[in-house]
């Protein structure tokens, strides 16, 4: 790069231009960065002669542009590109420019400044412009070199030195800024990997779902971005070898960027006794609490808010430039918006996004694009924009948000974007719909035009889903579902047949459209299906949340990290909750045996805790009533140091085996059926399902063990074992349907096992198998399991398989001390922590 | 006059769920415990930890934009303002909450002051 014609200045070197004998007032500007240079142009474009100025900068060059910073780490552009004023402004506007000379003191009586290199300078006016600095988190290692910020120019020199060497980089904080500096290590050929204390990229500019679309980006890019990750020290002999976080994994890198938050750099103006909050406190014309001294850019606060954006130093710098020049108009604050600037990814945010009372949503997706908008309107007005991917109407949003102005008319276009919106005067979308041409597109996906969506519906098609059928409008990504059903209500008036049942408010999509796509898709977490399949929420609701979760699960065994905060309580806590809030437990007793030790260390717990109440369920197994969800942990250590393990009475899952004495004890027990309960429940226990599985074996056909009301049951008879699916007690009782007979329990086994995996891929969630086999037919069921000898062996080696991840008892892992916070209260910090009052 | 007691950091809630705090004895709107929310976007609620249906743990509940339902019966709370949602009526108590310098404080709850 080449600096040669704009710098570095040195201190000792004679100043660019030495005023002579100059009785106007002097104003000298502290900090020769966006802020200070911009306020001295607006003064100068009101009154050019005004005041003899002079700027003390700390960095050896001309007035560059910082934001453009990044561009030059990438290579896309070079110093001399970005630099704003070059040394022909500061002589030929008469201003004397000290750069790489810090200043180091001011004196408000003597209305003196003092520099690094000792220079003494009086002021009429002082003008203090001096940024931000960069935050640096105190971790150990953190003043190892290779261990440097992403703020000036010197920054981006190490980068690209330490680049020149190639190797591994890790940038701390998964913000603009950090990401701007993993980008352009990237493009000069470092392995970069992000590490973010947040779970989302950009949390303050972006929502979850712009968030994980941007992580799955620069993934796709080569970067590693650890999300959730909390740096515990920066390790290194000497020079930065690498990052340790607090989960103990270890990362190695030559360099590592801290790109973590800024904070406004007031140090200078609290020693000279300004008044000073979170940033220099500054009124309307940007003057500090001494009328001689003015602050402007990112060091300073205003009407408490410290901005670190550019946009409003331009509104500050007018209104300081309007004041210093007796035509005051006052600063009054700004609204900002972000964009990320990494080339071919578009990231736009601003406003507020955050939802809350009266906001309401309006989020378009368009998986096939790469999509996302999010609209924030309350009361009519648009609060707050997030666009991934598509972001030219963020110019526009910001413009409506900025004004206020009322969009109730454009209310049902607005996300569609300015074109639409504006477009034609037609504001109601049955209008816009019944104006556009017959030949006009509807289905970007499968290429459908309005002449014939409406041809089909005026054939007879008169639903959304038999649209989606025949002419296949709509029937892919389904982005134009609006359009679809608003042309269904042009052609029929009032006659819309609505289709079948959606999963929730949260999508258009039925339960096994998602499924199929989550497996067509191979879509691998709930963000992601949310995305593709245009979910109009941000993050869905306790409805869709658990069924995604399920799905996943089983369409991904090993490799779905199941997503805590989307299982209801009782799996999450793993205990049933009871409605006073407390929890009860019931171990598991395989095929509903038990003997002395696990009976003495269940009354142990008892009496231990206090429990007001035991009680025999109905699946056999004992229930201990009213634990407290911090004893649960210690609770679940005492049952496992007896060799019991988690019952699951609580989860949509496999609950009990019930068994009978069979033919080990019982005069007309013709099988072991004890003994094949107990082997089923070792088979079947800590499996997920869509609701909630219970199983018999009788050894009999006086069937004691109520085989024939469960989902499924095996009644033993001499010649070997009938098998009976779909059977529940509950409101609504229904007895099994009979499946088959087989005649060696291993059979029994394996047939068991394939009729539980054909459950959990083919049922919706929350449907047991009662109303499931009433919906496909018991004869449909049988034919997968019965007569597809195939079928049935690949089902339940899928079913085995998945099984082999979900084994562990959940106890075993909470008594060893995983998630202690979900059973631990916070503690407060008191009585000391009472930290502010106001 | 507001006393903001400290509780910990954003880290310290599982994004989208809810940690509880107690206070001793002191009594909090007549009930035992608070329920600080976290969700999906990192903004941070504190309710008191009982539906106003029939007094479910709140903070056991699934938290969805800025709703938690109720580990119950599902009614839907509004976090910001208490209130049940949709065609169900009560509301539950709030309790101010910022955060600040990465910390998040709470107000003292009113009944509290006198125990300080
Ligand atoms: C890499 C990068 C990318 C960015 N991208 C964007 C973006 O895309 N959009 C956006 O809006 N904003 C962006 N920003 C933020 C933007 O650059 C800042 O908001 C802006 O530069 C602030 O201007 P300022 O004058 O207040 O501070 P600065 O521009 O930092 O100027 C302060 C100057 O004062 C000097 N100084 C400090 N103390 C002293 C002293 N005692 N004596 C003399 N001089 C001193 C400093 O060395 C510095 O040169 C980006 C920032 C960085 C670092
Ligand atoms: C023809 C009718 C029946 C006969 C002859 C019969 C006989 C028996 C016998 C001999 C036993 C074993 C007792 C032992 O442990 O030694 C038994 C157990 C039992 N029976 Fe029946 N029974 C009949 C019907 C039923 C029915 C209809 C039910 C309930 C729906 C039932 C429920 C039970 C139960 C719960 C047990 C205990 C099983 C266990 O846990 O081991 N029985 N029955
Ligand atoms: S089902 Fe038959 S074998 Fe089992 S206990 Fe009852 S009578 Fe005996
Ligand atoms: S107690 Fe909350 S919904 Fe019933």
């Amino acid at each position: 790069m080449d600096f040669q014609n704009n710098g570095p200045e040195t201190a000792n070197e004679e100043p660019l231009f030495v005023p002579s004998e100059d009785v106007r007032e002097h104003l000298v500007v502290v900090g020769n960065g966006m802020a200070g240079c911009r306020a001295v142009e607006e003064l100068l474009a009101r009154d050019k002669d005004r005041y003899r100025v002079t700027i003390f900068g700390a960095e050896p060059y001309v007035n560059y542009n910082r934001i453009m910073l990044s561009p030059v780490l990438a290579g896309e552009k070079s110093f001399d590109d970005i630099v704003i004023n070059s040394r022909e402004w500061y002589s030929d506007n008469d201003i004397e420019l000290i750069a790489g000379d810090p200043v180091t003191a001011i004196d408000r009586a003597a209305k003196t400044v003092t520099s690094h290199s000792g220079r003494t300078v009086g002021y009429d006016k002082l003008l203090i412009a001096t940024g931000s600095d960069p935050f640096i988190i105190p971790v150990p290692g953190k003043d190892l070199p290779g261990v440097i910020s992403f703020r000036d120019m010197k920054d981006v020199d190490t980068m690209l030195e330490a680049a020149g060497k190639g190797g591994d980089a890790v940038v701390i904080g998964g913000g603009l800024l950090g990401l701007e500096a993993a980008h352009g290590l990237t493009l000069r050929g470092m392995k970069v990997t992000v590490i973010h204390l947040m779970d989302t990229l950009m949390e303050r500019q972006l929502d979850e779902a712009a968030g994980w679309l941007l992580k799955s980006a620069l993934e796709g890019r080569g970067q590693t971005i650890l999300t959730g990750a909390n740096t515990e020290a920066i390790y290194g002999d000497g020079r930065v070898e690498g990052v340790r976080l607090k989960d103990g994994r270890e990362i190695p890198a030559s360099l590592v960027v801290m790109a973590v938050g800024i904070r406004p750099s007031t140090a200078l103006a609290r020693e000279a006794g300004l008044e000073v909050n979170r940033g220099i406190k500054v009124d309307d014309h940007m003057v500090t609490s001494d009328p001689d001294v003015l602050a402007v850019g990112e060091c300073v606060e205003h009407d408490g808010n410290v901005y670190g954006l550019v946009a409003p130093l331009w509104d500050m710098c007018r209104s300081l430039a309007d004041g210093l020049t007796d035509q005051h108009t006052g600063y009054k604050g700004s609204v900002t918006s972000t964009k990320l600037k990494v080339a071919g990814l578009d990231v736009f945010s601003a406003g507020d996004f955050s939802g809350g009372e009266g906001c309401e949503d309006i989020v378009l997706r368009d998986a096939s694009r790469g999509v996302y908008k999010r609209v924030i309107v309350k009361d009519d007005r648009i609060v707050g924009a997030v666009l991934y991917g598509d972001t030219v109407d963020g110019g526009w949003y910001f413009d409506l948000l900025r004004k206020g102005e009322d969009v109730a008319d454009i209310r049902d276009l607005l996300i569609f974007g300015q074109a639409f919106a504006s477009g034609g005067g037609a504001l109601d979308p049955k209008a816009a719909v019944a104006a556009l041409s017959d030949d006009a597109e509807i289905c970007g996906c499968n290429g459908v035009s309005k002449g014939q969506v409406v041809a089909c519906i005026s054939a007879g098609n008169g639903s959304l889903d038999a649209v989606r059928a025949t002419c296949k409008a709509s029937a892919s990504c389904g982005s134009c579902t609006g359009l679809v059903e608003n042309l269904l209500a042009v052609v029929l008036g009032d006659d819309v047949k609505s289709g079948p049942k959606t999963m929730c408010k949260c999508t258009s999509f039925t339960h096994d459209d998602v499924r199929r796509e989550i497996v067509a898709q191979n879509m691998r977490s709930i963000p992601e299906v949310m995305q593709l399949l245009h979910w109009s929420t941000p993050d869905g609701c306790s409805s869709c949340r658990p069924a995604l979760n399920y799905y996943l699960l089983c369409a991904l065994p090993g490799e779905y990290q199941d997503d805590q905060q989307s299982r209801f309580v009782n799996e999450r806590m793993h205990a049933n909750i009871q409605k006073d809030g407390t929890y009860s437990v019931v171990p598991r007793m395989w095929g509903g045996l038990t003997n002395p030790t696990e009976l003495r260390a269940i009354a142990d717990v008892v009496e231990k805790y206090n429990a007001p109440m035991v009680k025999v369920t109905g699946g056999q197994r004992l229930d201990i009533f009213g634990i407290r969800k911090e004893d649960l942990p210690a609770v679940w250590a005492d049952l496992n140091a007896a060799g019991m393990v988690s019952g699951h009475a609580y989860g949509k899952s496999l609950r009990t085996v019930k068994t009978c004495v069979g033919s080990e004890w019982c005069r007309f027990g013709t099988q072991d059926s004890t003994g094949l309960g107990v082997k089923i429940e070792r088979m079947t226990w800590g499996s997920w399902m869509p609701h909630k599985f219970k199983i018999a074996a009788s050894g009999c056909p006086r069937n004691c063990a109520e085989a024939t009301i469960k989902d499924f049951g095996v009644v033993c008879v001499d010649s070997g074992y009938e098998l009976h699916v779909g059977g529940n007690g509950g409101i609504h009782v229904r007895a099994t349907d009979l499946l088959c007979k087989v005649s060696t329990e291993q059979e029994a086994l394996d047939y068991c096992a394939a009729f539980i995996q054909l459950y959990r891929e083919e049922a919706r969630y929350l449907e047991r198998t009662a109303p499931w086999i009433e919906r496909v037919g018991v004869e449909y069921v049988k034919g997968r399991i019965v007569e597809d000898e195939t079928g049935r062996e690949a089902l339940r080696a899928r079913f085995l398989y998945s099984q082999s991840f979900s084994q562990d008892d959940p106890w075993a892992e909470r008594a060893a001390g995983a998630n202690a916070e979900l059973h631990q209260p916070l503690e407060p910090r008191m009585p000391f922590g009472v930290i502010a009052a106001e | 006059m507001t006393d903001w007691i400290d509780i910990g950091t954003l880290a310290d809630i599982p994004q989208r769920g809810a940690r509880t705090i107690r206070f001793g004895d002191g009594q909090i709107a007549g009930a035992k415990e608070i329920a600080v929310f976290r969700t999906g976007d990192d903004h941070v609620f504190a309710l008191v930890n009982e539906c106003p249906h029939k007094k479910g743990p709140l903070s056991q509940g699934i938290v969805h934009g800025h709703s938690v339902a109720c580990p119950l019966h599902n009614w839907n709370i509004a976090l910001k303002t208490g209130e049940a949602q949709g065609a169900d009526e009560g509301c539950t108590p709030t309790i101010a909450v910022k955060q600040e310098g990465g910390r998040i404080l709470i107000a003292r709850p009113a009944s509290l002051k006198a125990a300080a």
